[in-house]
């Protein structure tokens, strides 16, 4: 029966090919738009690190003073921590996995002498940063808490900067210069790119399509004063150790919901002896500890104009489905005369509801093949942009399959309407009509 | 003409009308809106740099070996840049210019008092200091950029150094907001421990990055001098010019000192840096002006498609009024009448619609309210996309013959 109404609806489109062919173009266009918009927002929010995420947790103490300006263009400083509190926290253990961090920009030196060096970004950190995250050692290994104390001149390199400065990976031991600094290579990581970087400075908002091409400890790269990237606050003098000056951030791994709670507590408890010592100004349940997809959420990392874009698609959508069903309301009933004699000859309401059911859908999956095109061809032009999420706008399979159905299901929920007005004609009035 | 036949046929085909002026009222609701942010956009875009940006060109210059004598480096480049054919000014920036993406601002207090206040409070809200967007710059920065003294004097060769600056020059509207109606030229400002003269007023500027809320022009401008490894040189020359020069311009840097990074991202006219720092804005545009007109198309679709199978329908209810006397343009007539009144509802239910949408955005995207001219204008749009979009079902309705009427079928 299936296939039959199948032969009836390609036979019903053919019959009017203009107004076929602009149904199919208005769910195209609608869906192309729609998808291309949740395609972007769907890789902008996603999980960078789905095997881990559930553990990590973003802490947050509030060190400002109580009057300080509430945010500034780039951001809150209190997101970020200072030395002091960072290496409270660590000291604490109260976390089994846990590293302090910050990203910097270095300039790196290639080995064969002549060559003009080059700017990269990467990660000062303490020795539990791997663990924590899980990266994958190629050769070698991190370093240890007691190369923490050294100040050792350490580097770990990513895959990709050591296949860029020697050619090969397995380069343990051997001296790169960074900066105006010899430092001895101590593993080299497989490439890791988590998307969005979600551990890195929330001003980065995300750094899409960006990775760390190197890490090396935090105390040593403060020790040469290498520079730091993303937002710096300071409200006193002092320099980066000082207990009024944010620029780090701080993760830890927590097995389970007790020992979040437990950490939580902490936090407060470390908060309000601060606070007794003169240090922090702000109430201590300013303190909090936040889920890593809740960090990213508090990040903000969608732009009010990528949101916006998205509503214009859903509601161009929204008019193109309105148009369908007016169009096939106008398409069926205009066959109420077929109808009727089908339904004198036997056929009962549902076989005719299936009969424009079937069109219906036929209408949808052809839109949504075309919508598909009309996605990828946004996306295309989403990657010209030069925001950094333009790097990853790219759909992936479940987005894919996602749009075909989103097609198929917009032009069956807009033919339902019309397959049951058209299923309510009753067979004797139309016959005597004609 | 009389409405009453027409609404009682329409109450006939209560569901496709209705479903039609819903598509007409949801097209006018966003359009209205559509346009207007349009309209914004478009407006933030032009914004005025008080830059001769037509003219401009930025070359950015990073050195690899540290602990180098900035200032013997800096003469050199500059000698080297002024020797360019082409080139009529050269001088070397800070990193924030209008439009750089780049932000230098300070603290910045109109007396003592008020700088007290501010480090009592260790803030500055309500102290009477300001945290103000600042611009500085090699000798001559201030005419290589375009820019005027309107009162007082330029800074003297003197008064460029490193580190804490003896001068400043404001903006007029910088000037108002620290020292109100008073005249500024002569009042000494504090940054941080430091004080300095104001020396001057100078022509409108806008800060590096546009805020909208009116305080854009705050700007203020010192003679302090790059003490950095990174270094961004102005070029001013002739429009035509600015690419071959700064072409020349990287060659020549380069061959002066072979150990430096000229990055080609750090090239830029200043046309570039405008169109890249309202690129977004840009891509709105160009999305809400595809979006509206994408929705004024398909609604047009809809009412030409709508009516052409009414037309159909009723061929030989047509035909019947014509034999009894109708003429063509009672048909024709009929059928623009229908079309207005569907609109007409549509236009109706999408003017609620669309100021409903709009506080929906001013709650949300911060936008400002819609005014209120849109919406006729709106309204007369589509009432005219309405009577276009049904002219040729229309015509054809008339041109049925009144023989139809004898015919079965």
């Amino acid at each position: 029966m299936f296939a039959y109404y199948l032969d009836l609806a390609l036979r019903s489109l053919r019959r009017s090919p203009v107004l076929t062919g602009m149904m199919v173009l208005a769910i195209g266009l609608g869906i192309g738009a729609s998808m291309t918009m949740l395609t972007v927002l769907h890789v902008m929010t996603r999980d960078p690190l789905p095997e881990l995420s559930a553990q990590l947790y973003y802490p947050h103490l509030d060190p400002l003073p109580a009057n300080y300006p509430a945010r500034s263009e780039w951001g809150d400083p209190s997101d970020n921590f200072t030395w002091p509190d960072a290496m409270a926290l660590l000291e604490a253990h109260r976390a089994d996995q846990q590293a302090a961090m910050a990203g910097g920009r270095v300039l790196a030196w290639p080995v064969q002498a002549g060559r003009m060096p080059f700017r990269i970004g990467g990660r000062y950190a303490t020795a539990g940063f791997f663990d924590l995250f899980g990266l994958r050692f190629e050769q070698g290994r991190g370093w240890t808490a007691a190369d923490d104390e050294a100040r050792a001149r350490l580097v770990v390199l990513s895959h990709a900067l050591a296949m860029q400065l020697f050619g090969r990976t397995d380069v343990v031991g051997r001296t790169v210069r960074l900066g105006d600094a010899r430092f001895q290579v101590g593993g080299v990581t497989a490439d890791w790119a988590p998307q969005p970087q979600f551990y890195a400075d929330a001003s980065g908002r995300g750094n899409y399509g960006e990775s760390d091409r190197f890490f090396l400890p935090l105390a040593t790269a403060l020790d040469l004063d290498l520079s730091v990237s993303g937002n710096q606050a300071s409200w006193k003098e002092g320099g980066k150790t000082s207990g009024n000056y944010t620029w780090l951030q701080v993760w830890v791994r927590l097995k389970n919901a007790a020992q979040a709670r437990a950490y939580r507590q902490f936090l407060i408890d470390y908060s309000a002896s601060q606070q007794k010592l003169g240090r922090f100004e702000r109430p201590p349940a300013n303190a909090a500890l936040y889920p890593m997809m809740d960090w990213l959420a508090h990040q903000k990392l969608v732009p009010n104009d990528l949101r916006l874009q998205l509503w214009l698609a859903l509601g161009f959508l929204v008019v193109c489905l309105v148009n369908i069903v007016a169009l096939l309301l106008a398409k069926f009933l205009r066959r109420s005369g077929e109808v009727s004699v089908r339904r004198a000859l036997g056929a009962r309401r549902r076989d005719i509801f299936l009969q424009f059911g079937v069109e219906s859908a036929l209408v949808g999956s052809l839109g949504g093949l075309l919508g598909v095109a009309i996605a990828q061809a946004g996306l295309w032009s989403v990657r010209q942009r030069p925001d950094s999420y333009a790097h990853v706008a790219r759909m992936d399979l479940s987005m894919l399959a996602l749009t075909v159905l989103l097609a198929i299901a917009g032009s069956l929920l807009a033919g339902m309407l019309p397959a049951w007005r058209a299923s309510r004609v009753a067979p004797a009035l139309q016959l005597k009509a004609q | 003409m009389a409405l009453r036949p027409i609404l009682s046929s329409l109450r006939h085909h209560k569901l496709t009308a209705g479903l039609l002026v819903l598509q007409v009222a949801l097209t006018l609701a966003i359009v209205a809106n559509a346009a207007f942010m349009v309209a914004q956009r478009l407006q933030r875009i032009h914004t005025p740099s008080g830059l001769a940006e037509q003219q401009l060109s930025l070359i950015r210059v990073e050195g690899t070996a540290k602990d180098e004598n900035h200032e013997a480096r800096h003469a050199a480049d500059l000698d080297t840049l002024r020797r360019i054919p082409g080139v009529q000014a050269a001088v070397a920036v800070g990193w924030a210019l209008p439009f750089s993406s780049s932000v230098n601002s300070y603290g910045v207090c109109p007396n003592e008092e008020a700088l007290k206040r501010a480090m009592a409070a260790s803030s500055l809200d309500h102290s009477g200091c300001l945290s103000i967007d600042t611009y500085s710059g090699s000798q001559g920065f201030l005419q290589a950029l375009g820019l005027r003294v309107i009162a007082g004097r330029d800074f003297t060769p003197d008064e460029y150094v490193t580190g804490d600056v003896p001068a400043i020059m404001l903006t007029r509207a910088a000037a108002r907001k620290f020292f109100g109606d008073k005249d500024p030229l002569g009042q000494v400002v504090f940054a941080g421990k430091h004080s300095s003269r104001v020396v001057g007023i100078v022509s409108d500027v806008v800060r590096p990055m546009l805020r909208g809320d009116g305080s854009d022009g705050e700007v203020m401008l010192w003679p302090q001098l790059p003490d950095d490894n990174e270094t961004t040189y102005l070029l001013r020359s002739a429009p035509a010019d600015r690419d071959r020069v700064l072409a020349a311009a990287a060659t020549a840097l380069q061959a002066l000192d072979p150990d430096r990074l000229i990055p080609e991202a750090g090239r830029r006219t200043y046309t570039q840096m405008r169109e890249d720092y309202f690129q977004r804005d840009t891509t709105m545009i160009g999305l809400l002006l595809s979006a509206g007109l994408g929705l004024l198309f398909v609604t047009a679709l809809g009412v030409a498609g709508l009516a052409n199978f009414w037309v159909q329908q009723r061929t030989r209810t047509i035909g019947i009024r014509r034999a009894i006397g109708a003429t063509r343009t009672d048909i024709l007539r009929y059928f623009q009448a229908e079309n207005f009144l569907i609109v007409g509802g549509g236009v109706v239910l999408g003017m609620v619609l669309a100021l409903i949408l709009n506080l929906l955005l001013m709650s949300r995207y911060e936008l400002p309210r819609l005014p209120v001219w849109y919406l006729p204008t709106g309204a007369l749009a589509l009432w005219a996309l309405g009577q276009l979009s049904v002219l040729a079902p229309a015509l054809r309705a008339s041109r049925v013959p009144p023989v139809v009427a004898t015919r079965s079928v």
